[in-house]
């Protein structure tokens, strides 16, 4: 049987982290094929319930990415998703849902590189940990 | 509670409030909610250790609005929500007056926001010890304990959102659960969807719950929502030094930020 292959959903904002991942293949890096990306206008927008859903539709791994801090678009949305991410991360956690599944990142328009590496590097992670088995029992009661 | 009632009368009298909301006996040895419209009324208003229930989340319901200004008998969590509910503008200075009893059984009239303020400063900080050791002891269970534990609790959940019925902050009109372009929230109670709901609840209320326990006190078939709140409270207060319903003009926790706020899972 071939190697299990993780799908990852990538949440990541339209002014950095897309921008970056365009980089990515204008520079022809080549990295996980695993990765499908959903472009939002900023981090700020990621609500928690999408990476719930993003799970309840089959994601093995999430990653979610946006500009630097103090490079916002918008000045501050980065800083807004950051404190979402600290107590949406730990309640998860608490939950006893494996938060290494979900990756964050500051990537900027700049680096295709650090892009690459990090779809590389959360693939192999999630490879590692295998299907997101909990989450599979829980979608078949009931995903439209 | 002579004191308690006397002040009630002397409102209802002089009409400075149109509505007392207080706690009254209830069937058996239970409180209930009572809404005194009546200065005859009065008598059956009274304040002891049972009364738990938090009467803010009457404040905001439409109906009870339509009665005039009220007066709220209160406890200490109750004060807080007054509090928390006035830093998220859902009422204002002079929307009402609260009367509350001292642990030494005095009665109190809070009768502006800025009373309440120095009258809730004897709270504790964050959590209380025991609270603080019994989320401990789920903190420390395994990963895979935990998500046994949540899926089992979570498993009885019915959907019938009596917590958020009984929380003095979910007063949103529109809750995201009543969404359905799209469907956030699964309409049955199935697994997924139980999950997410508590996941969404608890979060929602993040830095701004003020740990009075009426939501798990709501709940038919008793999840203990209460460690979801807390555990929320403490990292809130952990990481961002905030604490809800301490003061009137407090900035609300997820919207706003420090530059430097820290964080060390983020590449």
């Amino acid at each position: 049987m071939s190697e299990f292959q993780p799908k990852i959903v990538a949440f990541v904002c339209n002014w950095c982290t897309y921008a970056g991942a365009d980089l990515t293949g204008t520079s022809r890096m080549k990295y996980s094929p695993q990765v499908s990306i959903i472009r939002f206008p900023c981090t700020g927008r990621i609500d928690f319930m999408l990476l719930l859903k993003a799970f309840a539709n089959g994601a093995d791994g999430i990653i979610v990415s946006g500009c630097h801090p103090n490079d916002c678009h918008y000045t501050s949305g980065n800083f807004h998703a950051r404190r979402r991410w600290i107590l949406f991360r730990g309640l998860l956690d608490f939950m006893g849902i494996d938060t290494r599944r979900i990756e964050f990142s500051w990537i900027s328009a700049a680096e295709g590189a650090k892009w690459a590496q990090l779809v590389n590097t959360t693939a192999e992670n999630i490879r590692k940990l295998g299907p997101f088995a909990n989450y599979e029992k829980l979608r078949h009661q009931g995903v439209s | 509670m002579e004191a308690l009632k006397n002040k009630a009368r002397e409102w209802l009298d002089s009409r400075m409030v149109q509505l007392v909301i207080g706690y009254s006996q209830g069937s058996g040895d239970s409180v209930r909610a009572v809404f005194v419209h009546d200065p005859g009324q009065v008598e059956t208003l009274l304040f002891d250790s049972r009364c738990r229930q938090n009467l803010a989340v009457y404040l905001l319901k439409p109906e009870v609005k339509k009665m005039g200004k009220a007066a709220l008998v209160a406890n200490l969590t109750t004060l807080r929500a007054v509090l928390q509910l006035a830093a998220e503008n859902q009422i204002g200075e002079h929307d009402v007056l609260t009367l509350t009893v001292n642990p030494a059984g005095e009665l109190l009239v809070l009768s502006t926001l800025e009373a309440i303020e120095t009258y809730v400063a004897i709270s504790a900080p964050d959590l209380s010890v025991e609270e603080k050791a019994e989320l401990e002891k789920y903190e420390k269970l395994g990963m895979e304990e935990r998500w046994q534990f949540w899926q089992e609790q979570f498993s009885r959940c019915l959907k019938c959102y009596a917590c958020r019925a009984a929380c003095p902050l979910c007063y949103c009109s529109r809750c995201t659960v009543e969404c359905n372009q799209p469907q956030w929230i699964p309409v049955p109670a199935h697994d997924l969807g139980n999950l997410e709901w508590n996941v969404m609840r608890a979060m929602h209320l993040a830095g701004r719950c003020v740990n009075c326990g009426d939501c798990s006190r709501a709940c038919p078939v008793n999840i203990p929502l209460y460690l979801l709140n807390q555990k929320l409270i403490s990292d809130v207060f952990r990481n961002f030094n905030a604490r809800s319903g301490m003061a009137a003009k407090a900035e609300n926790t997820l919207s706003t930020f420090k530059p430097n706020d820290k964080e060390d899972f983020i590449r």
